[in-house]
């Protein structure tokens, strides 16, 4: 590997391996490899990476202190702005949180929308993240373009029935902003009988590529015990071997009507992330399935929800989902008044992000780009 | 052998370049300004003010009631009150006079499309247009939209939004039939009453 390689040349050069010089390089923001405005001030001996300091703030937007100004209703769509790769998901943490602050109570048709638009949710978040991961990698266009044709259906779907592809703003404390069509399920149901041809393609095009798997294979290894302490979660959790999936361990929602596995990862290394998300991509379409199945009429709203106005009585929630990206909570302090004391967003991107110099050190530069495109983050919620 | 994975993979890429011929799944792409998608009947871009009757100044439907003003999470709607009222034409009071908007403004820069106003507007009088394409090389006035561009019929509702505007004029007419209902039946009761 490339590492023994320039460990032995600068002890020819020098006769011992740690007097080389350093290089201290800034990558981004606005570097190609960066996913938005994210900076890594990486310190070189040779190729080798000895040092790796991210930078966050670029983006921030100061969400959190927005919501403390605002009604709990004008909060929703500020958190589509968050992660705006999956807004419905968010949307769901959001309302979780007020439901549990409140105790209202959710329609079990609102909780079936909720889990489909969810499912749908995860499938484009992976679908568009091995997408990029690969454009990282650089295979430029082809899987991205694949990965954003089958994107690009889904978000079809959100706008005819939210209105808005990206911005859904779509789920209300109480249930969701409005009631899905017959043929809106029907194209759903359309949509997942023809996903996995997609997948098939998918994995045909990239599982047992010989570069990918040399580019990934053994790289960015996470161990376990560190994911643990640092409190990794999501896709990048359960690929180093840890069963731990928010879906199951709460079962909010409905989820524990479901049966679906979690996919474990062995390695913990930038090929099993991908591969995590490949299978559950696999998962939420068996969740799909039953959902479009056993999905039952009714409300998807109670009509005396009060949305505009509402006073929590003095007390603080958390909400916690699954988002595609990792545990996505949040946590809410009411005083009885119209606007949150206090508001707090507990972004799986950045705490994920957090073991970046860990999984880098001793790596090239070239893998940088590709253990940060396997954490799956958006700089929208990492820097709020 | 070494470099079967590479070639399962070219096939796949060689199946969708020659399936885009045959299969319109496989081809997606659309050229925008010539080729144009329909937009669902739930697309959102902008809000709008509504109207009836053909005047835009007497039918606008809207109180200024400043919820929309006070509930917009960008806080984009600025709303200055009348000091008159005028005749009600939505017919949500049964004819009594109401105040209207003498300035209504949105700063569509600071829009984020969010249809909150909408939800909470309990007069039915803002609305989301469907209209996209609005660039314009004047970023101060230009996109601080005031009232005499906001305004829009209902014919235009119906247009954009049929089965959402159908469904709204069928509750409005309820809700004046029952304001209507409600003084005939008091004066009935008082004109009972005198007569006892």
């Amino acid at each position: 590997m490339s590492v023994e390689i320039a460990e032995d040349r600068m002890a020819e050069l020098t006769g011992d391996p740690d007097s080389g010089q350093l290089l201290e390089i800034s990558m981004g923001p606005h570097h190609p490899s960066t996913h938005g405005v994210f900076r890594m001030n990486v310190t070189l001996e040779g190729e080798r990476v000895v040092r790796l300091k991210p930078v966050f703030g670029y983006l921030h937007r100061n969400h959190e202190k927005i919501a403390e100004n605002a009604s709990y209703l004008a909060a929703i769509p500020y958190t589509d702005r968050l992660d705006y790769l999956c807004s419905m998901t968010n949307n769901w943490g959001y309302a979780l949180a007020v439901e549990k602050l409140v105790g209202i109570a959710v329609p079990e048709r609102a909780e079936y929308i909720r889990v489909i638009v969810a499912e749908l949710t995860r499938l484009q978040n992976h679908a568009s993240l091995i997408g990029f991961l690969l454009q990282d990698m650089g295979a430029s266009g082809t899987p991205l373009m694949y990965a954003f044709r089958e994107r690009e259906k889904i978000l079809d779907l959100f706008e005819s029935l939210t209105g808005s592809r990206m911005m859904c703003n779509y789920m209300r404390f109480g249930g969701v902003r409005v009631d899905t069509t017959p043929e809106w399920l029907e194209e759903v149901q359309a949509l997942v009988s023809r996903f996995p041809q997609f997948l098939d393609e998918f994995e045909k095009l990239l599982t047992e590529n010989e570069i990918l798997m040399s580019r990934t294979q053994g790289v960015g290894i996470l161990p376990r015990e560190l994911a643990i302490n640092a409190g990794v979660t999501g896709p990048m959790l359960r690929a180093s071997g840890v069963n731990y999936d928010i879906r199951k361990v709460d079962g909010y929602g409905i989820y524990d009507r479901f049966t679906f596995r979690v996919p474990l990862g062995e390695h913990g290394d930038v090929y099993d992330r991908y591969m995590m998300r490949a299978l559950e991509m696999h998962e939420s379409l068996k969740i799909l399935e039953q959902a479009l199945r056993e999905i039952t009429a009714g409300p998807v709203i109670d009509p005396k929800t009060r949305l505009r106005g509402l006073r929590p009585k003095a007390g603080e929630a958390y909400g916690r989902i699954e988002s595609p990206k990792g545990e996505l909570g949040f946590y809410l302090i009411s005083n009885g008044t119209t606007e949150p004391y206090r508001y707090r967003v507990r972004p799986p991107s950045l705490i994920n992000l957090t073991v970046l110099e860990d999984m880098c050190l001793g790596r090239s530069v070239a893998d940088i780009v590709v253990i940060l495109g396997s954490i799956d983050i958006v700089l929208g919620e990492v820097d709020r | 052998m070494l470099g079967k994975g590479i070639l399962k993979g070219l096939v796949e890429t060689a199946r969708n370049f020659f399936g885009s011929y045959a299969e319109k799944e496989r081809l997606t792409t659309v050229q925008f300004p010539e080729e144009r998608l329909v937009q669902p009947e739930a697309a959102r871009v902008f809000p709008f003010l509504l109207y009836d009757t053909d005047d835009a100044e007497k039918g606008l439907r809207c109180v200024a009631c400043k919820i929309c003003e006070v509930e917009c999470p960008p806080k984009c709607i600025t709303i200055e009150k009348s000091t008159e009222k005028k005749p009600d034409y939505a017919g949500n009071y049964a004819g009594k006079p109401q105040f209207y908007p003498a300035k209504f403004s949105i700063d569509v820069s600071v829009c984020m499309s969010c249809q909150i106003c909408v939800e909470v507007c309990p007069f039915d009088a803002i609305k989301m247009d469907t209209a996209f394409e609005l660039s314009t090389d004047d970023r101060f006035g230009g996109l601080l939209w005031e009232k005499d561009r906001l305004t829009k019929s209902n014919e235009y509702y119906h247009l954009i939004h049929p089965t959402e505007a159908a469904e709204v004029d069928a509750q409005l007419a309820g809700k004046k039939a029952k304001a209507e209902a409600k003084p005939a039946a008091a004066a009935a009761t008082t004109g009972a009453a005198a007569a006892r």
